[in-house]
C-alpha cells in the first residue's frame, strides 16, 4: 500500500506543476513592466485604462442582467415542470443540454444570420436590439448550468406540498412563485448566477462576433497590441473565476447542511 | 355532466402548457432555429435550390486539414486531460491523500475548468512564450533554448498544452464520482481471491470505469473541438483549426461562398454532437455502478 501513496504524491506533483507555474509565470510576467525590478506598473496601466473601466462595466451589467432573466425563465420553468409536467423533463433536460452540444460560435453563426436586419425579428439592427441579442445568447450559455443548479435545488424542497399549503393559505400564482419557490431554491439560483458571471465576464466568441464592446474583445484587443498589460488581466481574469467559484463553493456548501430528500 | 369534467380537463391541460411557453419560446428563437437555419444553408446554393455541393466542397484539401488539425488537437489534449486528470482524481480518491488536498484540488479544479478563453492564452504565452518564465529559466539555468528545439507555442503542440489546463481539472471533476463509488469490497473480494494488483485493475476497475473514462474523454473532446477564444487569442488566424476558420468566415466570408460556411458549421455540430450523444449514453451505463 506504500507504493499507491507514493505514486499518488506523484501524481499530485505533476498536477500542480502543471495548473501552478502558468499561474506563477503569468503573475511574474505581469511585473516586468519596469526594466530591471519588479513592479505593479503594468495593474497601474490596466486600470487607468478608460476602455478597462468601460468594457468591464458593461460585462458586469450584462452578467447581472444574464443571471436576472435567466432566473424568471428557469426557476418557474423548473417549477413548473416539477408540479405538473414530469413527463416532459426528459425533453425540458436535452434542451438544456443543447448549449453544450452545439458550440458557441455556431449558435452566434445562426443568430448573425436568423436576425439581421432582413429578417422577421431584425435585433441586430439596433444597438439595444443587439446588446439584447448578446443577452439571450448568454441565457443560452448559461442555461445548462442555470437549470441544473435550480433543479437540484428544487429537489431537495418539496414543490408540490409547497404550492398547496400557499394555496390553502389564499396565495396567488407571483406569491407562490417569489415568495415560496425562490427563497427556498435561493442556493441553486446563487450558484447557477457565480458560474454565469464567470462565463459572462470572460467570453469572447460571442461578444466579438456581434460587435459588442465587452470584456472578452477588449481583452483579445489588448492581448494583440501590448506586452505586459496582458498577463496582468490573465491575473485579474482568474480572480474573478476564483472569486465567483470560491462564492459558489461556499453557497453549496450551506446546500448540503440542508434537509435533502431524493 | 360528463362534458364538464373533459372541459376542466383540457382547459388545466392549456395552463400547464402555457407554463412552460416562454421557456420553450425562447428554446426555439435562440437555440432550435438558429441552428436548423444554419443546417438548412449548408443544404442550398446561393440561389436558393437544393444542392449537396457545400457538403462535397468540405472534402477539398484546406478544409479538410482544419478539420484534421482540429480533431487532432482535441483528441490530443482530452487524451493527455484523461491521463492526467485520471492519475489525479486517483491520487485523491484512493491514494490515501490528507482530505485537505482532496478538497483544495476539487476546489481549485472548479475554477481552472472555467478558466479558459483569453486569459488562459495569455498565461501560456507569459509562461512558455519567448520570453515567457519557463522559457527564460531554462536558457539560464540549464542552458537549454527551447525554441531551438523547434518549439512553438503557436503550433499544434502549443495549443495542446494549454487546451490540457482546463482539460485536466474537467476531468477530475467528472471522474472523482465515478472513483468514489468504488467500493473498497471489490478490491478486497479480489484480493482475498488472490488477484494481483495488475489483475485488480484490468478486471474488476477498468471494466466498470471504461463507460466513465470513454464518456469524459468524449466531453473533454468536444469542449475542445468548439473552443474558439483560447485558439484566436493564442495564435490569431495562424493556425486554421475548424472554429477559427468559422470565426474568419463569419467576419468576412474568407470562402467566398456563404453556403460553405454553413456546411462548415453542420460540421461542426455532426462532430460534436455525436461524441455528446455517445458521452450520454456512456453516462447512463457509468451510472449503473454509483448507485
Amino acid at each position: 500500500m506504500k507504493s499507491s501513496r507514493l505514486f499518488a504524491w506523484i501524481a499530485l506533483a505533476i498536477g500542480a506543476t502543471y495548473f501552478l507555474v502558468p499561474l506563477i509565470g503569468t503573475f511574474e510576467f505581469s511585473l516586468r513592466m519596469r526594466r530591471g525590478e519588479y513592479s505593479f506598473d503594468a495593474y497601474q496601466s490596466v486600470f487607468s485604462d478608460m476602455q478597462f473601466r468601460a468594457t468591464f462595466g458593461y460585462s458586469m451589467l450584462m452578467g447581472l442582467l444574464t443571471i436576472v432573466f435567466g432566473m424568471l425563465l428557469v426557476v418557474p420553468t423548473a417549477y413548473w415542470v416539477r408540479l405538473r409536467l414530469p413527463q416532459i423533463r426528459p425533453l425540458i433536460e436535452f434542451l438544456t443540454l443543447l448549449p453544450l452540444v452545439i458550440p458557441a460560435i455556431v449558435i452566434v453563426f445562426g443568430y448573425l444570420r436568423l436576425y439581421n436586419s432582413s429578417s422577421f425579428l431584425p435585433l441586430t439592427n439596433s444597438t439595444n436590439g443587439t446588446n439584447l441579442l448578446l443577452m439571450f445568447s448568454y441565457m443560452t450559455l448559461s442555461l445548462p448550468y442555470m437549470y441544473r443548479a435550480v433543479d437540484t435545488a428544487m429537489r431537495s424542497i418539496d414543490v408540490a406540498t409547497l404550492t398547496e399549503a400557499a394555496e390553502s393559505l389564499g396565495a396567488k400564482w407571483p406569491t407562490i412563485l417569489f415568495r415560496c419557490i425562490f427563497p427556498n431554491v435561493m442556493s441553486g439560483v446563487l450558484s447557477g448566477a457565480f458560474i454565469t458571471f464567470a462565463i459572462v465576464m470572460g467570453e469572447f466568441t460571442m461578444a466579438a462576433l456581434l460587435n459588442r464592446p465587452a470584456f472578452g474583445p477588449y481583452l483579445q484587443f489588448v492581448g494583440a497590441n501590448k506586452a505586459y498589460e496582458p498577463s496582468a488581466l490573465a491575473i485579474i481574469a482568474f480572480a474573478i473565476t476564483w472569486l465567483s467559484m470560491g462564492l459558489l463553493q461556499i453557497v453549496s456548501r450551506f446546500q448540503k447542511t440542508a434537509p435533502v430528500k431524493a | 355532466m360528463a362534458t364538464i369534467p373533459s372541459f376542466t380537463l383540457n382547459r388545466r391541460t392549456v395552463i400547464d402548457w402555457l407554463g412552460v411557453a416562454p421557456f420553450m419560446i425562447f428554446a426555439i428563437l435562440f437555440l432550435i432555429l438558429p441552428t436548423l437555419y444554419l443546417v438548412r444553408g449548408a443544404f442550398l446554393t446561393q440561389e436558393g435550390a437544393f444542392t449537396l455541393r457545400n457538403i462535397a466542397d468540405l472534402f477539398t484539401p484546406t478544409i479538410l486539414s482544419s478539420y484534421w488539425i482540429s480533431i487532432r488537437v482535441s483528441l490530443a489534449s482530452s487524451l493527455g486531460g484523461v491521463a492526467i486528470g485520471f492519475m489525479l482524481a486517483w491520487a485523491i480518491t484512493l491514494g490515501a491523500l490528507p482530505a485537505w488536498i482532496r478538497s483544495s484540488l476539487l476546489t481549485f479544479s472548479g475554477v481552472a475548468s472555467n478558466f479558459a478563453g483569453v486569459p488562459l492564452a495569455f498565461a501560456f504565452v507569459a509562461t512558455l512564450g519567448r520570453t515567457g518564465l519557463v522559457t527564460l529559466l531554462l536558457r539560464d539555468w540549464l542552458g537549454f533554448n527551447l525554441y531551438s528545439t523547434g518549439f512553438n507555442l503557436l503550433s499544434f503542440l502549443g495549443l495542446t498544452i494549454t487546451y490540457m489546463f482546463f482539460q485536466i481539472p474537467l476531468m477530475v471533476l467528472m471522474l472523482t464520482p465515478a472513483l468514489d463509488g468504488m467500493r473498497r469490497e471489490w478490491r478486497e473480494a479480489s484480493e482475498i481471491l488472490g488477484a494481483s494488483n495488475w489483475q485488480y485493475w484490468r478486471m474488476i476497475a477498468l471494466p466498470i470505469l471504461w463507460p466513465s473514462l470513454l464518456g469524459t474523454f468524449l466531453l473533454l473532446f468536444a469542449n475542445a473541438f468548439g473552443a474558439v477564444a483560447t485558439a484566436y487569442a493564442l495564435t490569431g488566424s495562424s493556425l486554421n483549426i475548424v472554429p477559427i476558420v468559422l470565426y474568419t468566415q463569419i467576419r468576412g466570408d474568407v470562402l467566398n461562398n456563404p453556403n460553405l460556411g454553413y456546411a462548415l458549421a453542420l460540421g461542426m455540430i455532426v462532430i460534436t454532437g455525436l461524441s455528446n450523444v455517445l458521452y450520454l449514453w456512456l453516462r447512463s451505463r457509468a451510472e449503473r455502478w454509483q448507485k
